[in-house]
């Protein structure tokens, strides 16, 4: 077969064409030159990748004059895209519109680790803004000497270089001449002043959102190439199970290209989807599995995790002005409405992966130790997926579509995860359970407390450890996994209280739990700020403080105490009818990243088993602001998600297997229980961006808890909220 | 084992297509990789989610789940057929681009199709009847709060 030219895509696949464009295969069309573009080829990239300290690693500048930003960070559904659009323009006085942008690519872009922990903002944003600014400074040396000039008489505007007395311009295309910027960045590079920002602190639309509400394709799941197979894999039944035989008249299906067989790694490729579909059903009734491991019979997650994981600290001597109190949280899954999904093309013994991975580069290397190919040649093109709430099955997809490519070589193959592989095999948020103790002081604030965790992993990412991918764990010679090797990893976070204790003892214990784990949003800063937060209520009403005042009183951080002032003016007059009540929770992110503060007022019928999160509210402070409606819209699906995960979720399981295996065995918030919502931006321009995509999430779940409370009187502290309410 | 491949003749966005594919391929299949029509989504493929929805006579319908067979002859409509033949927006996605209505857009396609559907059945629906026409629609990404808000502007607007 012929090696894949992006042009010859072009002249081959008439209405395809249309999917390319968002792509980037057809750079001079106006839909490439706005939004994110990704990148089709099996070519490598011509020689290497300029350093990160270069301009050019960030930045390039396209025959049109545009501006095309290369970022080692993925679009997650976070709103990365529209962000790193609004502070390039900004630095080149050039509209968001006219600045393209490429997301991670190996063979393209800086390596940036992975998104995740909300740092996109932080760090690739701002490696951006000062890429852009030190093009700016080269392009107004370069105007200055084209013109004989002094630099100060010039200034930039719309892809261009203006000279400020004549009507005289030259766009940047013209002034490099083919030629990119490959000047250094200096570190002290001075930034556009802010006061001076035209589209950074505003809510600037999504550049890809037309996209969306065109139908147009733009996610990895839409991905097309010519001559291109469709993969079905056939997970073992339950964890550890091995195959033992299948029927092999499956091979005669029609459409069925190959049947890969790898120890217990089964797939099958197809030329149409369907027909992947039906061979995948017929082999996952045909084939013969042994048995795996049992898994554990647990009632309740308190004690299970107690059992496991061993005595915690002793509590805070008791006494009349003590409090103490046990909290849990079940197994949660992302539940990515799109199913991960990849593509795959091997041939001359390289590799090409199309991904919504977090990470291209460290999946690479973990490739890499699977296949045993050289890191070089593999390539590995981030394209966007459906939403990514942490480490969900795209590392793993991308792992296995490599495996059926290398067994079928010449060919790209996409794999789809249908729904059951995603919600049976994804890794989940680890259940935890939370005990807290703590004294009143005479003056009523705390005095004394302690603090214990028990869980399991919170990140088992792949970073080059082969085990960590399922696919690896089930071949022929199968890598092993190994748990234990990475201890609590995130669970801890948010565990230290942000309040001011003099005498505050923080102690966390690992649980190897029975199911498959990793980053879930926010890790452990969820359950812990659960935890903390309801504690907190239940302290102010031992003290008899209105609960937000008591916070108040512990917090010497000027900052927080804003986002919690303000919330409270923004819900003092919400009407509250019987059946009703009002909650709230705070968090510093990470006690490091944004401030957030989160109001619910919900709706309680114990005889009817009714309970309704009405609506949200949220105050956050994520320092400078780069996109206000992008933040509040975050923001206002983390409340939302929270509010799922709060109110009823949890992955059920039996001794056999996961019983979560679709959305009616594991359903999550719908249309008549998601609350309205309210978000309030405190944006200082003057401060360092903070990750905010995932401080909503343990305020939110106080929130409810704690309005459950004062709705109906019964404090639930063994999560899901509902089946605590009503069994 | 034989293919059991028919010809049929489909109505998509206005115009006539005649494919090839066994009577029983879900319709998004089709859709998807025989006409290039990437708006509707695979989500589960078990009627479950509405990722994959679109318009058959003007109601909401879940894709994954009704065979090409029993969609022949019918008036099939799919998100990148809603806007007008100079380009111009049907209000319903010019209120979701408005309202900024969505993160990953995945569920986006089922969210606009069935906002269509209700406001084509009852163009002033109140809170109620507009959150049982996004019963079977799931987002993760938590929008659920600005969807209500694009479908009220779009009824407004209507
Ligand atoms: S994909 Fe059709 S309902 Fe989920
Ligand atoms: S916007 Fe991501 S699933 Fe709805």
């Amino acid at each position: 077969m012929q090696p894949i030219h992006r042009r010859q895509f072009l002249i081959t696949t008439g209405y395809l064409s249309i999917g390319f464009t968002l792509f980037g295969c057809s750079p001079s069309t106006e839909e490439a030159s706005a939004g994110s573009e990704g990148d089709f080829t099996l070519e490598s990239p011509a020689g290497p990748l300029p350093g990160p300290s270069q301009i050019d690693a960030w930045l390039q500048v396209l025959e049109d004059g545009t501006v095309r930003v290369l970022t080692g960070k993925m679009e997650l559904g976070q709103g990365l895209t529209v962000a790193i659009q609004q502070v390039a323009g900004e630095e080149l006085n050039t509209s968001p519109g006219r600045v393209s942008v490429v997301l991670a690519d190996t063979g393209r872009t800086p390596d940036e680790g992975i998104t995740a922990g909300s740092r996109s903002m932080e760090t690739s944003a701002m490696n951006v803004r000062r890429a852009a600014a030190a093009a700016r400074e080269r392009l107004l040396e370069m105007a200055a000497e084209a013109w004989g000039v002094e630099q100060n008489s010039l200034f930039l505007e719309e892809g261009h270089v203006k000279l400020r007395a004549k009507q005289e311009q030259l766009s940047f295309a013209d002034l490099l001449k083919g030629r990119q910027l490959s000047a250094g960045i200096p570190k002290d590079i001075s930034l556009k002043p802010k006061d001076q920002y035209q589209w950074v602190g505003r809510p600037v639309p999504h550049p890809d959102m037309e996209k969306m509400v065109r139908g147009e394709a733009l996610y990895i799941q839409d991905m097309r190439l010519p001559e291109m197979a469709h993969a079905r894999i056939v997970r073992p039944p339950v964890y550890g199970a091995r195959l033992e035989g299948w029927d092999k008249a499956v091979e005669q299906m029609p459409g069925v290209l190959k049947i890969v067989e790898n120890g217990s790694f089964l797939g099958v490729i197809a030329e149409e989807e369907y027909q992947a579909i039906k061979a995948q059903e017929a082999l996952q009734q045909r084939s013969q599995w042994g048995a795996g491991p049992e898994l554990p019979e647990v009632t309740s997650w308190p004690d299970y995790m107690l059992a496991q994981g061993g005595a915690g600290q002793k509590p805070v001597k008791e006494g009349e002005n003590t409090h103490h109190a046990v909290y849990s949280k079940p197994y949660v899954m992302h539940g990515s409405i799109g199913p991960s999904c990849a593509v795959a093309a091997f041939q001359d013994g390289r590799l090409h992966i199309w991904s919504h991975t977090q990470g291209v580069y460290p999946l690479r290397a973990t490739i890499s130790s699977m296949t045993g190919l050289a890191e070089e040649d593999i390539r590995i093109t981030g394209v966007r997926g459906s939403g990514c709430y942490g480490h969900n099955g795209a590392d793993d997809v991308g792992a296995d579509a490599a495996l059926l490519a290398m067994a079928f070589p010449g060919r790209p193959v996409r794999l789809q995860w249908q729904r059951q592989d995603e919600h049976l095999w994804e890794p989940y948020g680890s259940a935890m359970r939370m005990e807290l103790s703590a004294r009143l002081g005479p003056d009523g604030k705390i005095e004394q407390w302690a603090y214990d965790l028990w869980t399991d992993s919170h990140v088992n990412r792949p970073f080059g450890d082969a085990g960590k991918l399922i696919a690896a764990r089930y071949l022929a010679d199968p890598f092993p996994f190994d748990k234990t090797e990475s201890g609590i990893r995130g669970g801890a976070r948010n565990s230290e209280p942000y309040y001011k204790i003099p005498d505050a003892k923080v102690k966390s214990h690992y649980v190897e739990g029975p199911l498959r784990v990793s980053a879930l949003r926010s890790l452990g800063a969820y359950a812990n700020v659960f935890a903390i937060e309801s504690f907190m209520d239940e302290l102010a009403e031992k003290a008899g403080r209105d609960a937000l005042d008591f916070r108040i009183q512990h917090l010497d951080d000027e900052r927080a105490v804003e986002v919690i002032r303000e919330l409270k003016e923004l819900t003092k007059d919400v009407p509250v009818a019987s059946g009703e009540g009002m909650g709230y929770g705070f968090a510093r992110y990470k006690n490091t990243a944004s401030y957030c503060a989160v109001a619910a007022k919900v709706q309680v019928n114990l005889e009817e088993k009714v309970l309704r999160p009405i609506k949200m509210w949220a105050v956050i402070d994520a320092g400078e602001a780069i996109n206000t409606d992008g933040l509040k819209n975050q923001t206002e699906g983390g409340m939302i998600q929270a509010a799922s995960w709060t109110l009823m979720e949890e992955v059920r399981f039996n001794q056999r297997e996961i019983a979560s295996k679709d959305w009616r065995s594991y359903d999550i918030i719908r249309f008549d229980t998601a609350p309205e919502t309210e978000v309030v931006v405190v944006n200082r321009p003057e401060q360092p961006v903070l990750g905010a995509g995932e401080a909503a999430q343990g305020p939110s779940a106080a929130g409810i808890a704690n309005a459950v409370y004062a709705a109906c009187g019964k404090r639930v502290r063994e999560l899901p909220v509902k089946k605590g309410l009503f069994g | 084992m034989q293919s059991t491949r028919e010809k049929l003749r489909l109505g998509v966005n206005g115009k006539t297509y005649t494919i090839e594919a066994d009577p029983d391929t879900p319709l998004l299949y089709v859709l998807r990789n025989q006409l290039g029509l990437y708006g509707p989504k695979y989500g589960c493929g078990l009627g479950q989610c509405g990722s994959c929805m679109v318009l058959i006579g003007g109601q909401a319908v879940m894709s994954c789940t009704l065979s090409v067979k029993a969609a022949e002859g019918k008036d099939i409509r799919t998100l990148s057929g809603l806007a007008g033949d100079d380009g111009t927006l049907h209000p319903v996605q010019q209120a979701f681009i408005d309202e900024q209505a969505a993160q990953c857009g995945y569920c986006t396609n089922g969210m606009i199709i069935a906002a269509v559907s209700l406001l084509k059945q009852n163009p002033q629906p109140n809170d109620e009847e507009t959150r049982l026409a996004f019963q079977n629609n799931l987002c993760r990404c938590g929008t659920q709060s600005r969807v209500l808000k694009a479908t009220r502007r779009a009824a407004e607007k209507t």
